[in-house]
């Protein structure tokens, strides 16, 4: 197991407030546009981000490009790493059934320019969050 | 060579002289004590067995010790053992907690960490990828749990931004950390985590406080140890899996169910320090917590279906802003029916407070529910505390707590912990020592945890805390129940959760352990040898302590072998002859003498054979 190596990111910046965090697919691709390399290109049938390993030299253009700084350099190899949705048959989804939680659906949407709103530092998510289960107090448990 | 699971490494951190070392242990001593409670007993044992009986649990040279197991974060349910001697039995007592920080400091590649000697100055230890460093915690120092944890996350974060800033957004680390409680050196007080987790049998907050350690704190970014039978272990982690999702009880209430169902159903609660275990307070129900205070009904700990977590949030009142889980039945009960607290807003709130001073949330609160009965028996007075203690006054619990987290007044003697608060009250008021001690729910030294013997409906009974090596402690009893002595012990040593063991079956668990460490370890090989070279160890420690008189101490208080005073089982108490029958089967299939001493050919057998010249002086 390797919890870092995971295309789905959960950041809890304080106990209880957890905030799943991966690629939203933008319309835009900012993080495409953003590579000196041309190492991102997205995938025609799913819409993921994909990342060629042998071309992407570890910049770090696309983390500061995303509004999300959604991608991240891999603990193994260095290289930028995005959900690639696996191929359009995503994993997660496969294990959330199977463990019976059944929270994960496929939905089958097309490009729209609300996707970007959901690409967001999941610190700042999880300041809204917070304050929307611990009300004011929500305000002061993230610094 | 590593088996499976193990990073391979342990820390060694002498913070006297600011010296930090790796050490390793070998294959041998890894396959007969496994991790967790196991490995912190021998490494105890080694290392201070010599000075055991002189030496306080708040000592600068007893080490503490934080160990992960081989299938910690790996079996569903991730938790970390903390250990050295107990300030408050002065044996032994692995005391487990759920956290993150297992899974971080065991990727950072280190199975453990012991800490020997005192900071002159209080620190924190930071463990990530690129090593480990103690760094200044004075800013910290006197800070509550909750403020803590915060400021730590955030600084935590900006370091490792700082030094690798182009690798993405870092998560928040891993940590357990003290409340002022544990830096006063209260006896009893927990090490947290999480805001609302806690390592707190034992006392090991005390002794953190007492080597001047704020905070222990991880982060990697690196993968698992490799484990042995990969194919294996990811088939059984599966199964293991299918299995917990069926637990459907925890994950819709937690334990949350039972501050009304131990007192109505089983008639186990402590109610006005354990003078009732009956109650039939619907206020107390845990229809009322979801419905008013929870804010979120589903919360895991890492790798975990069971999600008996759930958070609580008081969000108008004069306790706005109080912030905890459930709360969990321990806590229910310890701060709430066993103070005369019936209403979940008060408990929250007693249950937050707990938490953010850095008391152990069972046996901080046992000690106030013990203050209270000397109160209502004329004993301690309102000169004594500075006002009055009523049941159910949470104002008054309130500040009593405040006073014990920073020895004020009363709360000096009281932060002695329980049993040792007895004695002192004793002098103070001129009394004998037994009339103070009939009161105090303790064994060993350690308070006892929430689940009552009289009634024998619980899954404790008459010898689960008499015989227990780690006395009161609720987690690990003597035998029966579902937490049966091989089962905790290994759990412990595992070292993952007692809930996550609850639906898999214990043949799936130990084929898990085999998956992961390729040791050829079996339900039975646990249950004949390992189990009871690891308890045996532990008993020989606290017999080392001269604390405990064989057989006279290896019994319930006094209390529970009064009658139940009220309920469906009125009348009902804790069978003498039964206790004293159990106790001996205990010992002999222990292979320990009738008074509970090892036995020279059970060390043995064991390999434990260093062990019997010091236990020649108990045996008679």
């Amino acid at each position: 197991m390797w919890p870092e190596a995971s295309r789905v990111r959960v950041f809890m910046p304080f106990p209880g407030v957890e905030v799943p965090h991966l690629c939203a697919q933008c319309q835009d691709y900012p993080c495409i546009e953003a590579c000196p390399v041309d190492a991102l290109s997205s995938d025609p049938d799913t819409g993921a981000v994909i990342v060629d390993r042998e071309k992407c030299i570890s910049c770090g253009a696309c983390i500061k490009a995303c509004p999300g700084s959604v991608p991240y350099l891999h603990p193994g190899d260095n290289k930028a790493t995005i959900c690639d949705l696996c191929g359009g048959e995503p994993k997660c989804v496969e294990v959330c059934t199977e463990a019976g939680y059944n929270a994960l659906t496929i939905v089958n949407e097309g490009p729209s320019i609300h996707r970007k709103l959901y690409s967001r530092d999941p610190v700042e998510t999880a300041k809204d969050l917070a304050v929307k289960m611990f009300g004011e107090k929500g305000e002061e448990v993230i610094e | 060579m590593i088996p499976g699971g193990y990073a391979g490494k342990w820390l060694d951190i002498d913070l006297t002289n600011n010296k930090i070392e790796d050490i390793t242990f070998p294959y041998e001593t890894l396959e007969q004590f496994f991790g967790g409670r196991g490995m912190a007993t021998k490494i105890l044992w080694d290392r201070v067995a010599d000075k055991w009986t002189d030496m306080d649990g708040l000592d600068p040279e007893n080490p503490l010790i934080f160990a992960t197991g081989p299938m910690t974060g790996i079996y569903p349910g991730a938790r970390i053992c903390v250990s050295g001697k107990s300030p408050v039995s002065n044996g032994v007592v692995g005391s487990t907690a759920a956290t993150e920080f297992a899974v971080e400091i065991k990727n950072t590649g280190y199975d453990g960490i012991i800490f020997t000697g005192k900071s002159p100055e209080p620190v924190y230890l930071l463990v990530t990828d690129d090593g480990p460093e103690l760094v200044d915690a004075k800013h910290l120092w006197g800070l509550d749990g909750e403020t803590t944890l915060i400021k730590l996350n955030k600084e935590v974060k900006e370091t490792l931004t700082k030094r690798h800033p182009n690798v993405g957004l870092w998560k928040a680390p891993g940590s357990m950390y003290l409340g002022p409680a544990g830096e006063n050196m209260v006896r009893n007080a927990c090490v947290m985590t999480k805001i609302c987790h806690a390592a707190g049998y034992g006392g090991y907050g005390s002794v953190m406080g007492s080597k001047n350690i704020k905070a222990v704190v991880a982060k990697s970014r690196n993968m698992f140890p490799k484990v042995d039978a990969p194919e294996a272990a990811k088939l059984l982690w599966r199964k293991a899996h299918a299995e917990l999702i069926k637990v459907s009880d925890f994950r819709r209430w937690g334990t949350g169910h039972l501050g009304f169902g131990a007192g109505a159903g089983t008639s186990s609660e402590p109610v006005r320090n354990w003078q009732e275990e009956w109650h039939n307070e619907t206020a107390i129900g845990v229809n009322r917590y979801m419905d008013r205070f929870w804010v979120k009904t589903k919360w895991a700990d890492f790798n975990c279906t069971t999600n008996c977590m759930k958070v609580s949030c008081i969000k108008t009142g004069p306790y706005k802003g109080d912030i905890t889980d459930v709360p969990d039945y321990e806590l229910q009960a310890y701060c709430g029916t066993n103070l005369g607290i019936f209403d979940p807003e008060s408990n929250v709130h007693i249950s937050t407070l707990m938490d953010k001073l850095g008391h152990s949330g069972i046996n901080g609160p046992n000690t106030l529910g013990y203050a209270a009965e000397l109160y209502q028996r004329g004993i301690l007075t309102e000169e004594d505390i500075g006002f009055k203690l009523e049941w159910g006054d949470v104002e008054a619990f309130d500040k009593l707590a405040h006073m014990m987290a920073y020895r004020e007044g009363i709360g000096d003697i009281l932060a002695e912990g329980t049993y040792r608060a007895a004695f002192k009250i004793a002098e103070m008021k001129g009394m004998k020592p037994e009339e103070l001690l009939k009161y105090a729910i303790h064994v060993k030294g350690i308070e006892i945890g929430a689940h009552g013997t009289r009634s024998d409906k619980d899954y404790t009974h008459d010898i689960s805390y008499a015989a227990s090596v780690q006395g009161g402690d609720h987690t690990s009893t003597a035998v029966d129940g579902y937490n049966d002595m091989s089962g905790a012990v290994f759990y412990d040593c595992g070292v993952f959760c007692t809930f996550t063991a609850r639906g898999p079956s214990q043949a799936l668990i130990f084929d898990f352990a085999k998956a992961i460490t390729g040791f050829p370890i079996t339900l039975h090989s646990w249950r004949s040898v390992t189990g009871p070279r690891i308890v045996t160890l532990q008993k020989a420690l606290l017999l080392m302590s001269n604390m405990w008189e064989p057989i006279k101490d290896d019994d319930n208080p006094a209390r529970f072998y009064e009658p139940l005073p009220s309920g469906p089982y009125k009348g009902k108490t804790t069978d003498r002859e039964l206790v004293d029958m159990k106790l001996q089967a205990y010992f002999d299939t222990l292979g320990w003498d009738e008074r509970g001493i090892p036995k020279k050919e059970t060390l043995d057998r064991l390999d434990l054979g260093d062990v019997d010249q010091y236990m020649v002086k108990y045996r008679l």
